[in-house]
């Protein structure tokens, strides 16, 4: 398995500048730098609880960081009025490590939802064309009158990301894709990120403690250590280290 | 001691903190419910979840109501000769306390609880953060036409329950004298005022309203998982019970001020 190589475009989509965020007496960001530019898969790495996920759902504006900026496609997020961050969100997608599909409702009715919350021209033809191009995009055509409890993790993982994409996003945000898969699955979820990249121009953040995932679909690593990103480059560059906050990763995931 | 006076200092804190919470929760209620996009669509939807959920156990509970009471208070006032007054009797207990207050607590426990752990639900496998990045206000489209649902439909299920209590009542006058149903009525009506009927209704949304509000805070600001999903929907019950019936005090004293 080769690893990626850098994209060459220099375009920032996501521009993070000394970002901080605590929770109580845990600071978990001490001052995150991070860029993302156009058309990459930039792969965040880090141990548990150092607030990689955080860092997403700041960008998304779920969070709001204590101090720094976050500028996501040329506007400050935390600048942003109630309307200006719904508008911008049309713009981003989020793919949730437990996929976060509405339960109450069929698959059908989970990829219409941001249609019909958000585009409210559009005829039920068009809704159903785009709801099964999606569908067809993640192979999973089959499963469109189930209801999420009848899926497996991996089919309800390509859901989540189907009901993102569903808003032709310019930005995808992917928490742990492939976390809790079996091998193959994970295999499989890798290749659907890297088609979506090539098939929707996206350029991605996947978090992932997953280096097979990381070395297939990163064009970019980015490793959060002690709250900040102390090592970024290609996965090659990354690992090309004798930091013992580092090589523990490389050697569970590729010796163990 | 200093432990102690700590902890009670940390209680004392934490209680305002949520005060605060609760204020900010129903300002942003009203803030979002009359500004656009408006959720009719939505609304409906859980106006009929509401009413399709309690309708059945109301119908039950308010018809033994009426059978009960009627029974309880014929003896008394047969000892006056006065029974020609049931239907008054039992029509003005069902419509001033007895149809708010019985459908305010079956909807606490089977509406409430209800919302409380779908809410609860998806705030803990992230249903409602998914619905926030996929610009969709969560805020409006859980909350707002939950408690909406609620403050629309139990005054309506409330004249519902005071109907089928005045049936449950009439059954059982009819077992013991023959009676005709509209002249029970006529008697019921006759004995009844208007403020009767504005008190219960303005009762009646204020629990609904109560009701909805609690169910919806408490699944909106759940935690820790499952076992949070479950204090929700318990402490919606609890604490919309205990609301309802500090609620129904204030009311009786204020109709009661108005009535002298």
């Amino acid at each position: 398995m080769k690893a990626k190589s850098e994209t060459t475009s220099k375009e920032k989509v996501i521009a993070i500048k000394g970002v901080t965020k605590s929770f109580g007496d845990y600071q978990v960001l001490k001052g995150a730098d991070l860029n993302l530019y156009k058309g990459e898969n930039l792969v965040v790495l880090g141990r548990s609880g150092t607030g990689k996920s955080v860092l997403i759902k700041i960008i998304s504006g779920l969070l709001t960081q204590d101090s720094g900026t976050v500028n996501v496609l040329g506007k400050d997020v935390n600048q942003l009025k109630a309307k200006e961050l719904l508008e911008l969100r049309l713009r981003i997608g989020f793919s949730f490590q437990n996929s976060a599909l509405y339960d109450s409702m069929t698959i059908r009715q989970n990829l219409e939802f941001p249609l019909i919350r958000n585009k409210k021209k559009l005829t039920k033809a068009e809704i159903n064309n785009a709801v099964e191009t999606v569908l067809d995009a993640v192979g999973l055509m089959q499963t469109i009158n189930q209801m999420p409890s009848e899926l497996s993790g991996g089919q309800r993982k390509r859901i989540g990301i189907a009901r993102t994409l569903i808003l032709q996003p310019e930005i995808m945000l992917y928490d742990e894709p492939t976390a809790g898969l079996d091998p193959i699955t994970c295999l499989e979820i890798n290749s659907l990120i890297n088609e979506v990249q090539e098939r929707y121009k996206t350029s991605s953040i996947i978090i992932t403690h997953d280096l097979t995932c990381a070395k297939e679909v990163g064009n970019r690593i980015a490793m959060l250590l002690d709250g900040q990103f102390q090592r970024k480059g290609t996965f090659n560059e990354v690992f090309d280290t004798d930091d013992a906050r580092v090589t523990p990763f490389f050697e569970y995931n590729f010796i163990q | 001691m200093e432990v102690k006076n700590s902890r009670f200092s940390q209680k004392f804190n934490n209680m305002f903190l949520e005060i605060y919470r609760v204020h900010t929760f129903i300002i942003k209620f009203f803030k979002e419910a009359f500004s656009p996009p408006f959720e009719g669509k939505e609304i409906l939807k859980q106006c009929y979840q509401v009413g399709y959920k309690s309708l059945a156990l109301i119908s039950l509970t308010g018809f033994i109501t009426g059978i009960v009471f009627t029974k309880q208070s014929r003896p008394s006032l047969a000892e006056f000769g006065a029974t020609s007054w049931l239907p008054s009797l039992v029509g003005i207990a069902l419509l001033r306390t007895l149809a708010p207050l019985l459908t305010a607590l079956i909807s606490a426990g089977k509406v409430g609880s209800s919302i409380g752990a779908e809410l609860g639900s998806m705030k803990v496998t992230e249903q409602i953060d998914a619905m926030e990045v996929s610009a969709t206000n969560p805020f409006s489209y859980l909350v707002v036409t939950r408690v909406l649902a609620t403050t629309i439909t139990i005054p309506i299920l409330t004249f519902y329950t005071a109907f089928v209590g005045l049936l449950g009542g009439f059954l059982n006058v009819t077992l013991s004298e023959s009676a005709s149903f509209s002249a029970f009525v006529q008697s019921f009506l006759e004995s009844i005022t208007f403020l009767d009927v504005i008190a219960s209704t303005v009762k009646a949304i204020i629990f609904g309203f109560t009701i909805g509000m609690v169910g919806c805070y408490q699944g909106f600001n759940s935690t820790k998982g499952t076992e949070g999903v479950g204090k929700a929907a318990n402490s919606a019950v609890v604490i919309g019970m205990f609301l309802v019936f500090m609620e129904e005090v204030i009311a009786t004293q204020i109709t009661f001020m108005f009535r002298t």
